[in-house]
């Protein structure tokens, strides 16, 4: 039981990424490496700041900030400089290991004996592993709440235009250098601030944190996608957590087998490979028409 | 016939100002080598509010380019672009949007593919408009888009809430040319909109453009390939040669001229 609690409140905290990276990946339509980068990197801005003292709930908005400077900067050398996205992403990510350093001092700061935003009273009381779930539930409430308002104002439409078709953008006068920039820099900052949780829930901030990070948060989007369907633009936001939810599912399950948490990143990108072959799988076998059929059988019978 | 009538204005427009003026326009390409040559050579041309001017002229003319550069994708390397009298060569596309629009050929290019068809139209309602972090509003506007929809006939008006990639060619087509008149722009820019088309589609946007036009009293260009169309349509027809426009007549000059005239005309160049 403790296990699969534990799993939802990995989801659920995981799930912030995954919402980050569906700005960039699934709107703007481009993979975005910065988010290797910015994820650590808000994991020890939080952290060394908590470390220095400042109250957490202070210092996971500083995360998000810092975050949105990365992908600000990407953003800048995608759209002015003419730079494939690809490789902006990864010199931004590249640079910001050698920034994560500086940040830190050292290659893994912990929080034993300071505050964090899991410590305190009311989360104390609750059940084992029932803060995380707790703390991510209303960080994904918020978020999703701030997403679908902000993708369903005039500003948001032009955004997800941007990426859906620029050429028609331009046409009719949106700036889709801007809604790129933005794009980059408000989904860094929702990835720096997944760092900045997620190693507040670790109690520890870990400069080669964010390897494989952007596996992770695909593999949230994928299978949700590939377990609900198709959905409207809202629907697929809330499908984004549960796909987080599931792949923790996925990832206990496997560990079960005896794996060791070294080959966890293996283990992800397995399971995001075959997520992605899916479909492939599904029309060469005639998935469909075999569901179908049963499905119509059931009926008949 | 084919003698260039340059800027032959009729006394009623002659005293109304000008609303778009190409002045000396040329753009050269590879500029400073062996293969630099110009698409739009010393080009000239005014336009007037009310005019519909139909765009003729072999491939390689400069007919794109023209567009191009008064939409703002392209630079005139000389000459100047005037709206309302004043220079506009260094706003950028975005800028001008605020007057243009434009259909381009391909139905693809015109609309986003997974946005709806309401969506498309609220997004192009705000063409050239500052996009605020304002409710969009989707539900306010459905009347007021089945009504506009239903005016091309059809059966766009039952889509509206259809992702527009899953539309037919005719319909996504019928939508750019909707999303370009939405606004009323002072100057639209037809780019062989119909030509993609099959030919009682193709018919039908042609029908329902000039009905459109001539309801908003638009000022439009139109580039085309059929020699029909342009003598049908529009109170003007120019002619695009090697950059540089060979060819203006209007009103009852261009009432008066045939299909074989035309045609001897091209065969002469």
């Amino acid at each position: 039981m403790s296990l699969i609690t534990s799993a939802i409140g990995q989801g659920l905290l995981w799930a912030v990424l995954g919402l980050g990276l569906f700005l960039t990946f699934r709107i703007l339509d481009f993979p975005d490496m910065t988010v290797e980068g910015t994820f650590p990197l808000g994991a020890a801005t939080a952290v060394a700041l908590i470390y220095r003292g400042m109250n957490p709930l202070l210092a996971t908005l500083c995360a998000f900030l810092v975050g949105m400077v990365a992908g600000l900067i990407t953003g800048l050398l995608y759209t002015k400089g003419r730079i494939p996205i690809l490789l902006a992403g990864i010199l931004v990510m590249t640079a910001a290991y050698s920034v994560n350093l500086r940040i830190m001092g050292r290659a893994n700061l912990s929080l034993l004996g300071k505050s964090s935003l899991f410590k305190n009273d009311f989360l104390a009381s609750l059940p084992q592993y029932f803060d995380s779930v707790f703390v991510g539930l209303v960080v994904i409430i918020v978020v999703t709440l701030l997403l679908v308002f902000f993708l369903n104002t005039n500003l948001g439409q032009a955004f997800i235009a941007t990426g859906d078709n620029p050429t028609m953008a331009r046409s009719i006068g949106i700036k889709t250098d801007r809604m790129t920039i933005m794009g980059l820099m408000i989904s860094n900052g929702m990835i720096a601030m997944g760092g900045a949780l997620v190693a507040q829930n670790n109690g520890y901030a870990d400069v080669n944190m964010g390897i494989g990070i952007i596996v992770i948060a695909l593999a949230s989007i994928i299978i949700g996608e590939v377990a609900f369907g198709d959905l409207s633009l809202t629907q697929r936001l809330v499908a984004v957590t549960l796909g987080s939810i599931l792949y923790r599912f996925v990832l206990l399950i496997v560990l079960q087998l005896n794996f060791s948490a070294n080959d966890l990143n293996l283990l992800s990108a397995i399971i995001l490979a075959i997520c992605l072959l899916l479909p492939r799988f599904r029309k060469f076998f005639h998935f469909d028409r075999l569901i179908e059929r049963s499905v119509r059988d059931e009926r008949n019978n | 016939m084919n003698a260039t009538t340059n800027e032959t204005v009729n006394a009623d427009t002659a005293t109304e100002t000008p609303l778009l003026e190409l002045k000396d326009v040329s753009t050269v390409v590879n500029a400073h080598t062996a293969n630099e040559t110009k698409i739009l050579n010393g080009l000239n041309l005014t336009v007037y509010p009310g005019d519909f001017i139909t765009v003729l002229g072999s491939n390689g003319a400069g007919k794109s380019t023209l567009f191009n550069v008064i939409g703002g994708n392209l630079n005139a390397d000389e000459g100047d672009v005037l709206l309302h009298g004043k220079s506009i060569k260094r706003e950028s596309e975005e800028q001008r949007t605020r007057f243009l629009a434009r259909v381009f050929q391909d139905p693809k290019l015109g609309t986003a593919p997974r946005m709806t068809v309401a969506e498309n139209l609220l997004l192009a309602s705000k063409r050239g408009q500052r996009r605020g972090l304002i409710p969009r509003g989707l539900r306010r506007h459905l009347d007021e888009y089945k009504t506009m929809a239903s005016t091309m006939n059809n059966n766009l008006e039952n889509r509206l809430n259809t992702a527009t990639g899953s539309l037919s060619g005719g319909q996504r087509q019928a939508l750019s040319f909707l999303m370009a008149v939405e606004s009323k722009p002072e100057l639209l820019l037809l780019d062989e909109h119909t030509a993609a088309l099959d030919p009682k589609t193709s018919q039908q946007l042609m029908t329902a453009t000039n009905d459109r036009i001539a309801a908003d009293h638009l000022t439009c260009l139109m580039i085309t390939h059929r020699l029909e169309d342009a003598l049908k349509y529009g109170n003007r027809l120019i002619v695009l040669n090697a950059g540089k426009i060979t060819f203006d007549v209007r009103g009852e000059e261009k009432k008066q001229l045939t299909r074989e005239q035309l045609f001897n005309f091209f065969e002469d160049l």
